[in-house]
């Protein structure tokens, strides 16, 4: 018999009710095979709408149920985990998009929408009909965790899951912990010695029973997924193998070299804020008039982002070589002293003569460096004309860049890197420190350049978030997987070699399995099998061929 | 959140990734939401704190209630919504919005006819729950607790007392939350950029950065940190729905330093036609009659004082702390900063910590930042909970 399907159009307030017409889409799901009841909600996400569905399924003895409504990215776990209180298994859900796919996109052409509307219902129904119950399994996870790179985000992460009970290795390339932090003499805003912070961290590491460091070594190898990954790690020719039940990136980020840019490298008088630095802290700034450049490399066609923290790292060196006598000139393009710090931090360089010059983007300084010093000319937004400097020092502010390994890095971790090759989260909002796949997280200047207390705060957040299915010891992982049926499957390997998460292996047989932990329900493997032998479960054939058959129904 | 249309970088809509975690949040078996309340007491240290919370009166009975919305229909009273941020109308009894967790109603004793004139009761007679309850008292409940989170978010600081702006005065000039209601389909105006002197749909408008804050004059001298972000999706939204429009934005510095913000201004400007002049208005005229706005403004690249006619003027406005910080603090015993955000006890090393142990900070009520850091940090203070917990679980 035809199972009972439930159709629940959500108006979205006006996002949807305004465009379409809801109530005539209701009344037709009414008419469609297999539909039990439909009824329309104001929001079917609020608690009321979604306690009408979980009465509705019990008044009607819905076996399906769909909603039509907003995104299923945003929205399915939330009518799933209400399907399943009522009673019906989450695999059982499907979700028609006519906010995003008619309201939104034909918000001119009312009538239009409403028929989309109602095509988009029919096929969600015609597929929810086949749809099958879903069994997800459960794997046990291994209460420790791996933490690639020795930075102040990665020591302060091992540290709190160490404090929470788990055991944690430390995988550092460097020789010894601390990276980016042990380049700095003195830290923004308030100018304390980076060893300050450092030193401490580095002891209470190190002397952490429940934190192994390893340094000058180098991941060499990781597979598996959450709670059970099985780590590589090469160090000093020596391969070590172990396992840990999830995964942090805290590989921190490179500053940029400057190469090419305002004659760097071909003028010892022209030097980064990391040299300056180097000057300040042995006593021998031979400069009297220093001139700075912000965005040197950065907020470019050829790297567009904003490196965060050049604006305050250069704003500190300025205050502490004026505290020497020096005058300094900083070039800037828009100065980001965001937040109450930093903003404080501005106002003491103004009041300490520090002079800031705007610069446009189009019109850069231009650098000739002379025997009497180093001429630099550019416009002026602020006064609209040509100005003319000469230095005695000319320091760079250049971008933090993603380490030379980030990409290398990313494949074998099966973890995306933005546009700018940092390393991308799940989630801009919802997600900032979590990857897209379970058991791996990101914090610090790996994900995108920040300051101390913002790596420090994102390395407690994963700390945070790895805890969670290590003290649930046990975790669900999705039943949306594919599946080889093993008497089609003639081992060809085509569907091991495109598998973007390693989901797919040969077994003893010499043919292809799914790993089920691992499979994220991409469905590449099923699209590509030249012997139609894997099936997508929640997407199978003949769920897809009848939702597209219903597509071109006339209504 | 609830109250924004969209957010940035990356367009979500708010409450569409809002909604869903309230709800995950209110189902979760280990998580409590106690409304309406406030945390008026605190004893013990970290590990074992005593705490009191008020509990306000609804005059509905949250066990009853099932948010069903007929009460607010009939109630004859009206008075400003403050989650339509004064734009729109709520009743005297009423579902604070319409995805609210929980849903469930609540008068407004300053409003209610029964309250103040003792007559009506039409919501009693209405809910077929019979959940309203005139007679529900304060209730203060004791928890123990390991350790404290403040998640208290901050308020926006309200420009009237910048004369040369008008707000107030000039009904088209509107502070940035304000124009996100204005700008949502969840909205008064069901997204329409009616402005409210006479509902004409604007094609017109400006924003002006910094008001309130970067200056010594109103206290408030430092950077809000998300105002130029939120001014130019603001600046997208109104592109979207009106794409003929004219759209400027005037800053002082462009801070674009968070995750995919300097993109969102490079699209804003070369695919939107987004307009962002570099200053700070002096001042805001209104035309008696029309209603439309002439702002002046210093052209720095012709170094002279010129004017802009727009519609509307959108005024982004300095963060500021939660009136209640203070009392708030007082209550658990942490420091303030000078302008009355919590204060951290360490920015680098301790990001998350109070002055006092097993007390901790996330988001904006220690100082303007954004969601994503917000989220991170509620993550860091898990953390820093969870620690508190095994340590107080070993020494039972």
């Amino acid at each position: 018999m035809a199972p009972r399907i439930g159709v629940f159009v959500c108006r979205c307030g006006t996002n949807i009710g305004a465009y379409v017409d809801v109530p005539k889409v209701v009344e037709y799901a009414t008419t469609l095979p297999g539909v039990a009841y439909a009824e329309e909600n104001m929001y079917t996400c609020s608690s009321d709408g979604l306690n009408k569905i979980n009465e509705a399924i019990k008044k009607h003895s819905l076996e399906r149920v769909v909603v039509a409504s907003c995104t299923p990215r945003t929205h399915e776990p939330l009518f799933q985990a209400t399907c399943e209180e009522a009673g019906v298994n989450k695999y059982l859900f499907e979700m028609a998009n006519i906010r995003d796919q008619c309201s939104w996109v034909h918000m001119k052409e009312p009538e239009k929408a409403t028929e989309k509307a109602k095509d988009l219902v029919r096929m969600a129904v015609a597929k929810a009909a086949l749809l099958e119950p879903g069994d997800e399994p459960e794997i046990d996870v291994n209460p420790s965790t791996l933490v690639i790179g020795g930075g102040v985000a990665g020591m302060r992460a091992a540290l709190s899951l160490a404090e929470q009970g788990f055991t944690v290795t430390i995988v550092e390339k460097q020789k010894q912990l601390g990276g980016m932090l042990r380049t700095f003499d003195t830290l923004f805003p308030f100018n304390q010695k980076a060893s300050d912070v450092l030193d401490p961290l580095v002891k209470q590491v190190t002397s952490n029973p429940r934190i192994r460091v390893l340094t000058g070594s180098k991941l060499s190898s990781v597979y598996g997924f959450i709670g059970n990954f099985d780590i590589g790690v090469d160090t000093a020719g020596q391969e070590e193998k172990f396992n840990v039940g999830t995964i942090i990136v805290a590989v921190g980020a490179d500053a940029l070299e400057p190469k090419g840019l305002y004659h760097y490298g071909e003028d010892p008088r022209i030097v980064t804020q990391v040299q300056l630095e180097g000057f300040v802290k042995a006593g021998r700034v031979d400069a009297k008039r220093i001139v700075m450049i912000q965005c040197a490399g950065a907020r470019i066609e050829e790297r567009p982002y904003c490196s965060r923290i050049c604006c305050n790292e250069a704003l500190k060196n300025a205050l502490n070589v004026a505290a020497l006598g020096k005058e300094v000139y900083v070039l800037y393009r828009d100065l980001q002293t965001y937040g109450i710090h930093y903003s404080k931090l501005e106002q003491e360089t103004k009041r300490k003569g520090v002079r800031f010059l705007k610069y446009q983007a189009e019109k850069p300084p231009r650098v000739t460096p002379e025997d009497d010093g180093l001429h630099i000319n550019f416009y002026s937004p602020t006064v609209n004309e040509e100005m003319a400097l000469k230095a005695d020092l000319l320091v760079l502010s250049t971008p933090l860049i993603p380490v030379s390994d980030a990409k290398e890095l990313s494949q074998m971790l099966k973890v995306p890197l933005d546009s700018n090759g940092f390393f991308m989260e799940a989630h801009v909002k919802l997600r900032p420190i979590d990857f897209a796949t379970d058991g791996i997280f990101v914090c610090g200047t790996a994900h995108s350049p920040k300051d101390i207390g913002e790596s420090v705060a994102q390395a407690l957040g994963v700390a945070s978030r790895a805890s969670i299915p290590m003290a649930k010891k046990r975790v669900r992982t999705a039943a949306i997987m594919s599946q080889v049926d093993q008497t089609r499957c003639s081992g060809c390997g085509t569907c091991i070699d495109v598998c973007p998460y390693n989901a797919l292996r040969k077994n003893e047989k010499g043919l292809a399995e799914t790993i089920a932990a691992v499979c994220k329900g991409c469905g590449v493997c099923g699209a590509t099998c030249p012997e139609k032998a894997i099936t997508m479960h929640h997407f199978t054939d003949e769920q897809i061929q009848a939702q597209g058959l219903a597509a071109l129904e006339e209504d | 959140m609830a109250q924004l249309d969209k957010t940035f970088p990356t367009m979500d809509c708010s409450i569409c990734i809002l909604a869903p975690k309230m709800i995950e949040c209110y189902r979760h078996p280990n998580i409590t939401i106690h409304t309406q309340s406030e945390v008026v007491g605190l004893d013990g240290a970290v590990g074992d704190f005593n705490i009191k919370v008020l509990e306000h009166p609804r005059s509905v009975d949250s066990k009853k209630c099932t948010g069903c919305g007929l009460c607010s229909e009939k109630c004859p009273v009206k008075k400003p919504s403050a989650f339509q941020a004064g734009l729109g109308q709520r009743k005297a009894i009423y579902l604070a919005f319409p995805q609210a967790v929980p849903l469930i109603a609540t008068i407004d004793r300053d409003a209610c006819l029964w309250f103040t004139k003792g007559v009506c009761k039409t919501c009693e007679k209405v809910c077929s729950a019979k959940a309203v309850d005139y007679e529900q008292k304060e209730n203060v409940i004791e928890l123990n607790v390991s350790s404290v989170i403040a998640a208290t978010g901050f308020e926006q600081y309200n420009p009237k007392d910048i004369g040369e702006y008008g707000y107030g005065r000039y009904k088209n000039v509107l502070t940035a939350l304000e124009f996100e209601r204005l700008v949502c389909a969840s909205g008064p105006t069901g997204g329409v950029l009616n402005r409210p002197s006479d509902g004409k749909v604007s094609h017109n408008i400006a924003f002006i950065q910094c008001v309130g804050s970067r200056t010594q004059t109103t206290g408030y001298p430092y950077c809000s940190a998300s105002c130029c972000m939120y001014a130019t999706k603001e600046a997208v939204l109104i592109k979207e729905h009106e794409p003929n429009s004219h759209v400027t934005i005037f800053y002082m510095d462009l801070r674009t330093f968070g995750k995919g913000f300097q993109g969102f201004v490079d699209r804003a400007q070369s695919h939107w036609g987004v307009k962002y002049i570099r200053g700070r208005p002096g001042e805001i005229r209104e035309n008696p009659t029309t209603k439309d706005l002439t702002i002046l403004y210093e052209n720095t690249e012709v170094g002279k004082v010129e004017k802009m006619v727009v519609d509307l003027v959108v005024l982004c406005t300095a963060a500021v702390p939660h009136r209640d910080n203070r009392k708030l603090g007082g209550v658990l015993g942490v420091k303030l900063d000078e302008f009355g955000f919590f204060e951290d006890k360490d920015m680098l090393s301790a990001p998350v910590e109070s002055s006092k142990p097993g007390v901790y900070f996330c988001g904006s009520c220690h100082g303007p930042r954004d969601i994503p850091e917000s989220v991170a940090e509620a993550s860091a203070t898990a953390a820093k909970a969870s620690e508190d917990a095994v340590r107080w679980e070993v020494k039972q």
